[in-house]
């Protein structure tokens, strides 16, 4: 996993509620086997005037000029602004692989729904959550100047802003830890395989029908 | 301390490790895997050398890009047209094969949708934890089973350490008393439930449903109720262990059996939260308020009662909300006000984990009967949940009414819930579905999704358009 410390990015507004991880990689996307290549269809049905489907070459389509990552401002964007209840709906890790395949860093949201927060943190995605009063103003600012970029910090978990407004933020000690230091779950729950076998002798000794393989 | 929320007591019997930065360890019993979310978690355990854990624990069947229709199922995995596809379906097999992992194949009766098979089989007992790398894993809570989605990152945790990583959640409870009315269904009432608390008001909750209403739902209405609970927010849906539960494990092929039957039915009477266990929300419901409901826009909370209207973005709470009904009337092609009987169908779905089970086959079959879907009406289809459920169908004569009226009956499979394989809706169709997702795009590009129960799906096919199935 990608190590995140500080970023200095680009902001893009994403200015609807409620967006859900089929709006952010839609389904046809996810019947590739690998993680890596979902960039180009973030978003896909926002960003394409036409059907995409996998293996559409995206040069061949119809881009939708409307839309906030085709144009030119925000190109280059490491940070995603978003409304209340980002990530909901279906449990995909596909959708914070695309994210990140796309560039992103860091989304800033009033809230996120929660599996899409864990997936998030496993792949690198520092996600933060701001007030409402904050993200608006963040919202206002990133309509009223064009490059409009943000500080993010995960060391002192602090946003800052141009003008020099700083947001603290909060974010649990175990993610940002692994976060920081780009380590994987895995290796460091196997360093307790110990507490889990006794947990499974005691639970085979207390619920022996779930463990009727191991007698 | 002492009164402890059923939440409580399956948390707690399941840690491994309290660590001090207040994440747990949490032991996984349950562990069900499908073609979509498990590749890349296959290709990290092999990438960095593992074994699964437990290899009993794991159980896994193809569900997601399975085609539905008969000719191209006949010829097995091979015969998926969708090259893409069928490589999935393919890399599950082998990933299953190298791995040792029990698997129903996709032409095995037992194959079906995760959450169909897994409480079939007997594969989800009370009690247990349960993950599944789909949201739609709170289904099995109806079980008293602690049961979420997890990611895929989470699916290879699982597999290589039987774990997670979890931070406690909170406590929800939400009740609904009384007695539903007649022709209003289990769907009917978690719908209505979302649009009371709407799709954020469990983030960060488990909710446990509760009251006479639930209480004298069958299992497969209190699944439904489950299966919906991460449409509310919550990755957890629970209802406590009662009769009706053990009624309906005794017997299935990987429940306990002999003497181990009778240890764990002794357990599982504890399965319920205390009498005066706090929980941190409740909220309340009367059975005897809740209509049919259907849902008008592209979020489950978007929803309102059959006899309802099309909400008028002018009169919305806020501008956020007036901001998403205009979005979603516009992609819906609805006009405010409209009323919800007036919007006609193009297509007709009946399935899904939410309501594919062979009660809510038999709820549309009772509807349709000697009847026949209106012409306007493209396309009708059932998939059953799963190959058994679709047996048990054609044993009880339900495909012929199903044929006899117009429906094409199909194999098991997630289908047009998700649209990832041949079954969806064309841009602009309006669809009556049984599913739960009614979110932009999800049952095709374009399409216009309304969440019903499968019998107001069915009164829908008949009509042409949406009707209340307690006059029809
Ligand atoms: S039926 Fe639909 S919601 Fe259920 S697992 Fe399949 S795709 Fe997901």
């Amino acid at each position: 996993m990608q190590k995140f410390t500080v970023v200095d990015g680009i902001v893009a507004p994403m200015d609807r509620a409620n967006v859900d991880t089929d709006l952010i990689i839609p389904k046809q996307f996810l019947k590739s086997i690998k993680r890596t290549g979902f960039g180009p269809n973030l978003f896909d049905e926002l960003r394409y005037e036409d059907e995409g489907y996998p293996g559409k070459d995206p040069e061949s389509r119809t881009l939708n000029p409307d839309f906030v990552l085709n144009q030119s401002r925000f190109k280059g964007a490491e940070v995603l602004l978003a409304r209340q209840n980002f990530g909901c709906g279906s449990s995909r890790e596909h959708a914070p692989w695309a994210l990140v395949d796309f560039g992103f860093r860091v989304v800033i949201a009033p809230s996120f729904a929660d599996i899409f927060y864990n997936n998030s943190f496993k792949n690198g995605l520092l996600l933060i959550t701001l007030d409402d009063a904050i993200v608006d103003r963040l919202f206002q600012a990133v309509e009223q100047q064009p490059g409009y970029q943000l500080h993010v910090d995960l060391e002192s978990q602090q946003v800052r802003t141009p003008e020099g407004e700083s947001y603290a933020f909060d974010v649990d000690p175990f993610r940002k830890h692994c976060l920081l230091n780009g380590l994987d779950d895995i290796g460091l729950t196997l360093q307790d395989a110990d507490a889990i076998r006794a947990y499974e002798t005691k639970q085979a000794s207390q619920a022996p029908w779930l463990f009727a393989d191991q007698q | 301390m002492g009164a402890k929320t059923l939440y409580d007591k399956l948390w707690d019997s399941h840690l491994v490790k309290q660590r001090e930065d207040g994440t747990a360890l949490i032991y996984i019993d349950r562990h069900l895997l499908h073609e979509v979310t498990s590749p890349q978690a296959f290709e990290g355990l092999r990438l960095a050398n593992r074994q699964p854990w437990r290899l009993v624990t794991n159980l896994a069947t193809p569900d997601h890009n399975v085609p539905t229709t008969l000719t191209e199922r006949a010829a097995g995995v091979k015969g998926i047209d969708d090259d893409i596809a069928r490589i999935q379906v393919m890399t599950l097999d082998e990933n299953c094969d190298s791995f040792n992992i029990t698997e129903f194949e996709i032409n095995d009766a037992r194959q079906g949708i995760v959450h169909v098979v897994g409480p079939e089989q007997g594969a989800t007992l009370p009690g247990m934890t349960v993950v599944c790398g789909d949201s739609h894993t709170a289904t099995h809570g109806a079980f008293a089973a602690l049961a979420h989605g997890i990611g895929t990152s989470e699916v290879e945790h699982v597999l290589a350490t039987q774990c997670l990583i979890q931070r406690k959640m909170k406590n929800m409870l939400v009740r609904v008393d009384g007695e539903l009315g007649p022709g209003v269904t289990a769907k009917d009432v978690v719908l209505a439930i979302i649009g009371k608390i709407g799709t954020a008001g469990g983030t960060g909750h488990a909710i446990e449903f509760g009251g006479s209403a639930i209480e004298s739902l069958s299992m497969e209405g209190r699944m439904t109720i489950c299966n919906m609970a991460i449409e509310a927010g919550a990755r957890v849906g629970l209802v406590a262990c009662d009769q009706t539960t053990i009624d309906y494990i005794k017997g299935r092929p990987f429940a306990p059996q002999g003497e181990h039957w009778d240890l764990a039915v002794n357990a599982w009477q504890d399965l319920k939260s205390d009498d005066d266990a706090q929980f941190d929300t409740v909220v309340e419901l009367r059975a005897e308020d809740i209509e049919p409901q259907v849902s008008w826009g592209t979020s489950p909370e978007m929803v309102t009662s059959v006899n309802g209207q099309v909400p008028d973005p002018e009169k919305a709470a806020d501008e956020t909300q007036s901001k998403s009904w205009l979005r979603a009337l516009e992609y819906m092609g609805l006009a405010a006000n409209q009323q919800i009987t007036d919007i006609r169908l193009d297509k007709v779905f009946i399935g899904s984990c939410t309501n594919s089970r062979i009660e809510d086959l038999r709820a549309a079959a009772e509807v349709i009967k000697g009847r026949k879907v209106a012409d306007t009406v493209k396309e009708a289809i059932v998939v059953p949940g799963s190959g058994l459920v679709k047996r048990q169908a054609e044993a009880e004569g339900l495909d012929k009414l199903f044929t006899e009226a117009g429906f094409q009956w199909r194999e098991p499979g997630c289908s047009m819930c998700l649209a990832m394989n041949a079954d969806k809706l064309g841009a602009g169709e309006h669809c009556a579905s049984t599913s739960n997702r009614n979110f932009e795009g999800r049952q095709g590009w374009g399409g216009r999704t309304h969440l019903v129960s499968p019998a107001m799906a069915a009164a829908a096919a008949i009509a042409g358009h949406f009707v209340d199935v307690r006059h029809f």
